[in-house]
């Protein structure tokens, strides 16, 4: 079976950097007019924390992450990094976005190179040698558990194996930051939970900074140190919850009642709004 | 069984093409002096390979095509990636690009002839000029169309100009390049054949000319063949070239299948 191997693959410790975002206001201009797609967020995310982020379709969460990412620059507000203001006027602050992960809902993956040559690119654009290169994405490889697929093409791989190649990406830095939009919505439930566990040793190991965005609230409050609610368009802050679960959490976390709890509040709450 | 379909299909249509070619000009008694017969062009073909003087028009041709061809290739592999990259300076540069591809090139030859003499010079540069166009384009097409989630990795690693170009931009327009290529080099062997029509000694154009002023129509058909076969290898080579450079690309494996 196709799991993520639980090898300690080199994760040096390290601490996360905190983020911090100040009235962020998003709009964006349509051929329908301007719509409004994130307003009033003001939010700290502790260095090391692990926030997950849940809401309906179109509010505005793939938005939200761009914005931490420094791939978009938010009509209002600013975004702080590490402590480091995210922009300097126009120009993004590129010692801000330095130590970042990032793992899109697409894979992503570039189709002429290699899986290998995938994972590595971090490394490559840094200037670490091929045979460091070669070895650190044979470690993360059997980390997700694509091990065996290294000299692969992306179009050989399942879509599910090509989101762990783009884990394994993001991971191949050490990031301080992982910023990962619904990584696993294209896995099995079994394969889910898997990866859930290893997320969460990863982290734990790694010490970095974690925002993930999902539509699994179960998955949602296994993952979370706190967990944001997004309302639907205009995406506003409804809710922020801090789930007091101790760690490391284990799938039979899932039937313990503090736990359904939090997934029942979650779930009135996002019924509520439609 | 579709694989092997066409390897039958293709050769019986040939077949059936030059039957039909014979059947009507007995059927209709054409003069050979407007369709000769496909015998006696055959036998005309046949002679003129006989001749080792053929070989070396032969060879002429193939230089001029593939001399300017590389350079086409060069050049417009370079300027497209600078004005596919260069957004202001290509739409500075664009109405001229248009005016240019727009003239007929054939009508310059006299100018290269006056420029470049009558030798091989002035068709290298007639099929580079030819081949440069539709390579070049592709090129600023494929720079442009790199699909934004692969700008934004790239982004998001902080990558500079330079790596995103070489590990992104490039690659994603080998395809788009490669089938400006494959454009490129038939009007590459055009613009040779046609320069040789109009000045100089040497080359297949030249051979066609001459077989016609000297009335010898089965011969002119012959040498007809001798650069439709030229033609066709020259293609088949880019084609395959594909193949090699762009073995991750979907139409690749579609085409394996
Ligand atoms: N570049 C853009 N131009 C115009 N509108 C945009 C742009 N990007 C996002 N939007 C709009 O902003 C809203 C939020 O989009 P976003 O992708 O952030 O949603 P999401 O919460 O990630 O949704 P999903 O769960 O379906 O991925 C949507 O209404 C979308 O149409
Ligand atoms: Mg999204």
């Amino acid at each position: 079976m196709n799991t993520m191997k639980t090898t300690s693959a080199d994760l040096a410790p390290h601490v996360g950097a905190g983020i911090s975002l100040k009235e962020i206001e998003q709009r964006f201009s349509t051929p329908d007019g301007e719509i409004i797609a994130l307003t009033e967020v003001n939010l700290e995310i502790a260095a090391g924390e692990f926030l997950v982020i849940l809401g309906p379709s179109g509010c505005g969460k793939t938005t939200l992450l761009r914005i931490i990412a420094g791939l978009l620059k938010s009509t209002e507000g600013s975004v702080t990094v590490g402590g480091e203001p995210l922009w300097n006027g126009g120009t993004r602050n590129d010692t801000a976005v330095g130590n970042l992960g990032v793992v899109f809902q697409d894979a992503n993956l570039f189709p002429w190179m290699s899986i290998e040559d995938n994972i590595a690119l971090p490394l490559k654009l840094t200037g670490v040698d091929r045979a460091t290169r070669r070895r650190r994405a044979g470690e993360l490889c059997e980390l997700v558990g694509i091990s065996g697929f290294e000299k692969r093409w992306p179009k050989e791989l399942s879509g599910g194996m090509r989101q762990r190649a783009a884990i394994a990406r993001a991971l191949s830095r050490d990031p301080q930051i992982l910023l990962m939009d619904e990584p696993f919505g294209a896995l099995d439930a079994m394969t889910r939970d898997q990866m859930n566990l290893e997320l969460q040793r990863i982290w734990m190991e790694s010490g970095c900074t974690i925002v993930l965005v999902t539509h699994s609230i179960r998955e949602a409050v296994f993952l979370a140190d706190r967990l944001l609610l997004l309302s639907p368009r205009p995406g506003r802050m409804d809710t922020l919850e801090t789930i007091k679960i101790a760690r490391p959490r284990d799938i039979y976390v899932q039937t313990d009642p503090k736990f359904q709890s939090y997934e029942i509040e979650m779930r009135r709450r996002l019924d509520s709004f439609s | 069984m579709q694989k092997y379909s066409s390897l039958i299909a293709t050769p019986l249509i040939l077949v059936a093409l030059v039957l039909l070619w014979d059947a009507y000009i007995r059927v209709f008694d054409v003069s050979p002096f407007i369709l000769p017969p496909p015998g006696s062009v055959w036998e005309a073909t046949k002679d003129l390979l006989a001749d080792s003087g053929t070989f070396g028009h032969i060879w002429v041709t193939f230089v001029e095509t593939v001399v300017g061809f590389l350079i086409a290739v060069v050049v417009g592999v370079v300027l497209g990636g600078i004005l596919g990259k260069v957004r202001w300076l290509e739409q500075t540069l664009s109405p001229l690009i248009v005016g240019l591809q727009v003239m007929p090139k054939v009508a310059l030859i006299p100018l290269f002839i006056v420029w470049f003499g009558f030798g091989m010079t002035s068709k290298i540069v007639l099929a580079a000029v030819l081949a440069f166009f539709p390579i070049m384009t592709n090129t600023i097409l494929g720079i442009k169309s790199v699909d934004r989630g692969h700008r934004d990795v790239m982004l998001s690693l902080n990558a500079s100009r330079w790596q995103t170009f070489r590990d992104v931009e490039l690659p994603s327009a080998l395809p788009f390049i490669l089938t400006g290529m494959e454009v490129g080099i038939v009007l590459a062997t055009i613009g040779a054949i046609v320069g040789e029509y109009l000045g100089g000694n040497d080359g297949l154009g030249y051979m066609a000319i001459a077989t016609l002023n000297a009335f010898d129509v089965d011969a002119m058909f012959g040498v007809i063949l001798l650069m439709t076969v030229l033609g066709l290898v020259l293609y088949f080579a880019v084609v395959g070239i594909r193949r090699f450079v762009t073995p991750w690309h979907e139409a690749v494996t579609r085409d394996k299948e």
